[in-house]
């Protein structure tokens, strides 16, 4: 009995779970492997969905489904939080107690925020990396008349690294859509010399930056928040002063990787071979989306182009043999759309070799992204694109 | 005259690690160090060596050196404030 364990129900495991039920089918039914996802929820929540609650127009009811509905049936779903894997007896434990044995240990863990790590996060920023923080800035945004708005990264890496950049770009349109543009500043503050890590797509972001007159604040580290003057300052010795905040809060790895000797403290990422996806030059254990420490975007669609590459890893193990054909490695594709408001998008395709290129935006990319948003249940997590 | 060269306290192997890693890796390093201290980091990261620099600058600290080694570059440089 070949035993693979998916630590994680989000895009990652979901989709690794469903493609190695697809390939195993028949070892699966004659009990010669098994598949077993843990998730802490039992939820499988769409993440990019949340900037649109905070952007308008969408509801945090519909960017969830249950786990076990888009699993395979020959998939067991155990739900449940994992505190601890145990490497030496090849087994994950979780906090009731319960104990997984694997052969095969996949790692979708994803990233955990941690708005509290900045003094006064919580009550003077806001964000939009929780459905529920997502429709409070959607609140503060309504009551907005005007004044300063700040939009920075309080630390690196985080999810969606284009996000913020959106979200500057569509708050603007909204304020002119509202009348408000005038009685207005929007404030950009990146913790790099640049607005965007990947230096092709900072230049096409910069530009137009400038003509929405959304004024660029580089080398721009969040280390202060000062509730009483409403200021914000950077290790660098900057303040920038606010009416509305809105920062991306410093995000982690899972505690108990680290716990587990699996990833470093303080960030957690998993060490992971960047073609064959293995953590720590570990046979038999993989790691894949935002939980990997890869100089990559933390994305759904990053997890998307890893699984078949973790897949066609297991199944060859399992198989005894090596991995072979176009999954064999992983060469760093990634690809997602950026909206630039006005209705208008483009698209980052890119992979280890290839920086994106990103096409001029026009309407066709902000609906294809609009539509890979509607459509996400139905392709991604059952491997169906 | 001979200069000493200064005594690292505290050096970041960020080899391997690309952009914005290394710059990450040493924010880190200055914020966790005290005033006076220098640190070294270690970078195999080309834009390492002009964005470093760029952000030392802007931080107000003290770029001491820029040297390159076998495969990477190492950056030193001392917390001044």
């Amino acid at each position: 009995m070949d035993r693979i364990l998916i630590l994680g129900g989000g895009v990652g495991g979901t989709l690794t779970a469903n493609l190695l039920a697809r390939r195993l089918r028949k070892r699966i039914d004659r009990a010669e492997a098994q598949v077993t996802v843990v998730d802490p929820t039992g939820a499988h929540i769409y993440q990019p969905g949340f900037m649109y609650i905070a952007m308008g127009g969408e509801r945090a009811e519909r960017l969830q489904k249950r786990e076990r509905a888009l699993l395979d049936s020959r998939i067991n779903l155990v739900v449940g939080t994992v505190n601890r894997v145990d490497e030496g007896a090849r087994t994950a434990s979780l906090t009731d107690g319960t104990v997984l044995p694997y052969d095969q240990l996949v790692i979708a863990t994803g990233a955990r925020i941690l708005p509290e790590a900045i003094e006064h996060f919580e009550t003077q920023a806001h964000h939009f990396y929780t459905a529920a923080a997502a429709l409070r800035l959607r609140k503060a945004l309504d009551v907005f008349t005007g004044g300063k708005i700040v939009i920075g990264i309080a630390s690196m890496p985080y999810k969606c690294p284009p996000a913020p950049l959106e979200v500057a770009f569509l708050i603007e349109s909204e304020l002119r859509e509202r009348g408000l543009r005038e009685r207005s500043e929007v404030h950009f503050a990146s913790p790099i010399g640049r607005a965007f890590t990947i230096e092709s797509v900072s230049e096409m972001a910069t530009p137009i930056l400038e003509e929405k007159g959304i004024e660029l604040h580089t080398f721009f580290n969040v280390e202060t928040i000062d509730p009483e003057r409403k200021v914000v300052g950077s290790l660098e010795g900057e303040e920038l002063a606010y009416d509305l905040l809105i920062l991306v809060p410093p995000h982690k790895g899972q505690q108990f990787l680290m716990d587990s000797g699996l990833a470093p403290a303080p960030g957690g990422w998993l060490p992971t071979d960047r073609h064959t996806l293995r953590v720590g030059g570990r046979a038999n254990v993989y790691a894949l989306g935002d939980a990997t420490d890869l100089p990559l975007s933390k994305a759904g669609s990053t997890a998307h182009f890893e699984a078949p590459v973790v897949v066609e890893g297991i199944v060859a193990a399992v198989e005894g043999r090596a991995p072979t054909g176009k999954h064999a490695s992983y060469e760093g594709n990634v690809m997602c759309f950026f909206e630039i408001g006005d209705g208008k998008g483009t698209l980052l395709r890119f992979d280890y070799d290839h920086p994106p290129k990103p096409p001029k935006p026009n309407a066709l990319w902000h609906l294809g992204k609009i539509v890979f948003n509607k459509t996400y249940f139905h392709t991604v997590p059952k491997g169906r694109i | 005259m001979l200069q000493t060269a200064p005594t690292v306290n505290r050096t970041i192997d960020a080899r391997g690690s690309f952009c914005p890693g290394p710059l990450m890796e040493l924010i880190r390093g200055i914020r966790e160090s005290q005033v006076g201290d220098v640190l070294a980091i270690l970078s195999s990261d080309k834009g390492s060596r002009i964005d470093i620099p760029r952000w030392i600058e802007k931080a107000g600290h003290r770029l001491i050196a820029v040297q390159t080694r076998d495969g990477y570059d190492e950056i030193v440089v001392e917390k001044a404030r």
